[in-house]
């Protein structure tokens, strides 16, 4: 017999080891996330998918799947602190969408959206962020950087090159390349590889390919973000 | 019906926001039937009265946005911030994290086709921050309509809404930051 939870009242399917947020996806239920991907190991960093499970709060991404656990996702406390901890994230790095090319495009505003943000609400860092022109394909913007680690997770684990960490703690956390340099350039980063397509928002990009499609015809202009299937996290029916 | 009274200003904008407010085009008549603008660029009023509703577009990039700000706020008894730019900074924002000299260097001295240039320096000129700020940074704002700039549509479900006492809300395709 399956072994099943339920989330906001509705019965969902799991298999021994499976996260919350791992059978939820199978079962086409949206949880807000960002940090999460599922080719990658959970990291469990930007809380956007906290739940309420059993009465306590957890992150989906990181915990397991139980037989008879009761979950709560969409409730309106639930999505205020997702709307409060996706302001942070706005104000601590600096996101300018009107002149980035990844908008449309980016999980950031596009969860943004689908949580009903129209302001960043808390008082603006404006933090000082090296940008990282020097690779020939790859820009690295780090006023667009989250801390997911995504990319440090795709370099090191898909690629073998480890070419990213996050270096300092806190607020003065920021991505790292590791070269004795600092530089990209000076890494054997390749445009091909995984971790140069991973990023949810516009810190790393492909050179030359900024607004090929126009602003108003991109991705997440008109697809809310729970509408759009992020590649591999569907299981395939047994 | 008494008319709704309404006035709007540009900061640290470029007036893309009030040029989004005019393409609601036909509709623009039915407006006028429930608005009466005061101070606007429609107009030529200096100083806003009391009004219903104010609408600012553009950040806080001067001591004299900070002033008209401040008239805003003091007048409308609903401020709306319109735009990228009075929400987050926006483009102008863009030089937070250069100096400001730097700044008006590259931009009077050498910008491309400039000859002996020279940095503006005239008394009545207002005073210049070193940085951008949003408006909320500097008074209360009651309704935010994100996009640079939103669409007239957004404007117009906007208005509409606030006029007739609703909650403003916007549909997932109105709704955007760029
Ligand atoms: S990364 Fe996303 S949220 Fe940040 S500026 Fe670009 S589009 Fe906006
Ligand atoms: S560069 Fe992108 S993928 Fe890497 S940590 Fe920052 S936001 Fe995440
Ligand atoms: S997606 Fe779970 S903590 Fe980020």
């Amino acid at each position: 017999m399956t072994k099943t939870f339920t989330l906001d009242g509705k019965v969902i399917p799991f298999e021994e080891g499976e996260t919350i947020m791992e059978a939820a996806a199978a079962a086409g239920v949206y949880i807000p996330h960002l940090c999460h991907h599922p080719e990658f190991k959970p990291h469990g960093s930007c809380k956007l998918c906290t739940v309420n499970i059993g009465g306590r709060l957890g992150a989906a991404c990181t915990n397991r799947a139980a037989e008879g656990m009761k979950v709560e996702s969409e409730t309106e406390a639930l999505n205020a602190d997702r709307r409060a901890l996706t302001q942070m994230l706005f104000v601590e790095g600096n996101h300018i969408c009107p002149s980035c090319e990844k908008s449309g495009n980016c999980q950031l505003q596009a969860v943004a959206y689908h949580l009903g943000m129209l302001t960043p609400h808390f008082t603006h860092f404006y933090p000082a962020r090296d940008v990282d022109a020097s690779h020939p394909d790859v820009l690295l913007e780090r006023n667009r950087c989250i801390l997911c680690e995504l990319c440090v997770r795709a370099s090191r684990d898909v690629d073998g090159k480890n070419v990213f960490g996050i270096g300092g703690r806190g607020i003065k956390a920021r991505l790292i390349v590791n070269s004795a340099s600092g530089r990209l350039a000076d890494t054997d980063m390749s445009v091909t590889d995984r971790a140069a397509e991973v990023c949810p928002t516009g810190a790393i990009i492909r050179k030359r390919h900024g607004f090929t499609v126009p602003i108003g015809q991109r991705l997440y202009d008109h697809h809310d973000i729970a509408e759009v299937p992020v590649a591999g996290m569907e299981r395939p029916k047994k | 019906m008494t008319k709704l009274k309404v006035a709007t200003c540009s900061l640290a904008g470029c007036f893309g926001c009030h040029m989004s407010l005019l393409d609601i085009d036909e509709k623009l008549f039915e407006l006028v039937k429930a608005v009466e603008f005061d101070r606007s660029p429609i107009t030529d009023i200096k100083h806003c009265g009391p009004c219903d509703i104010g609408i600012v577009e553009g950040g806080v990039c001067n001591a004299e946005n900070v002033h008209v700000l401040k008239e805003f706020r003091r007048n409308c008894r609903i401020l709306v911030a319109m735009g990228a730019c009075a929400i987050t900074g926006g483009i102008p924002a863009l030089r937070n994290n250069v100096d400001l000299w730097d700044c008006f260097q590259e931009v009077y001295h050498y910008g491309i086709g400039l000859e002996k240039g020279q940095i503006p320096n005239d008394p009545e000129l207002p005073l210049p921050f070193d940085r951008v700020h949003p408006i909320n940074e500097v008074v209360r704002i009651d309704y935010f309509l994100p996009g640079c700039p939103p669409p007239a549509d957004a404007i117009w479900k906007f208005l509409t809404d606030l006029a007739a006492g609703r909650e403003p809300k916007l549909d997932y395709d109105m709704l955007h930051y760029d």
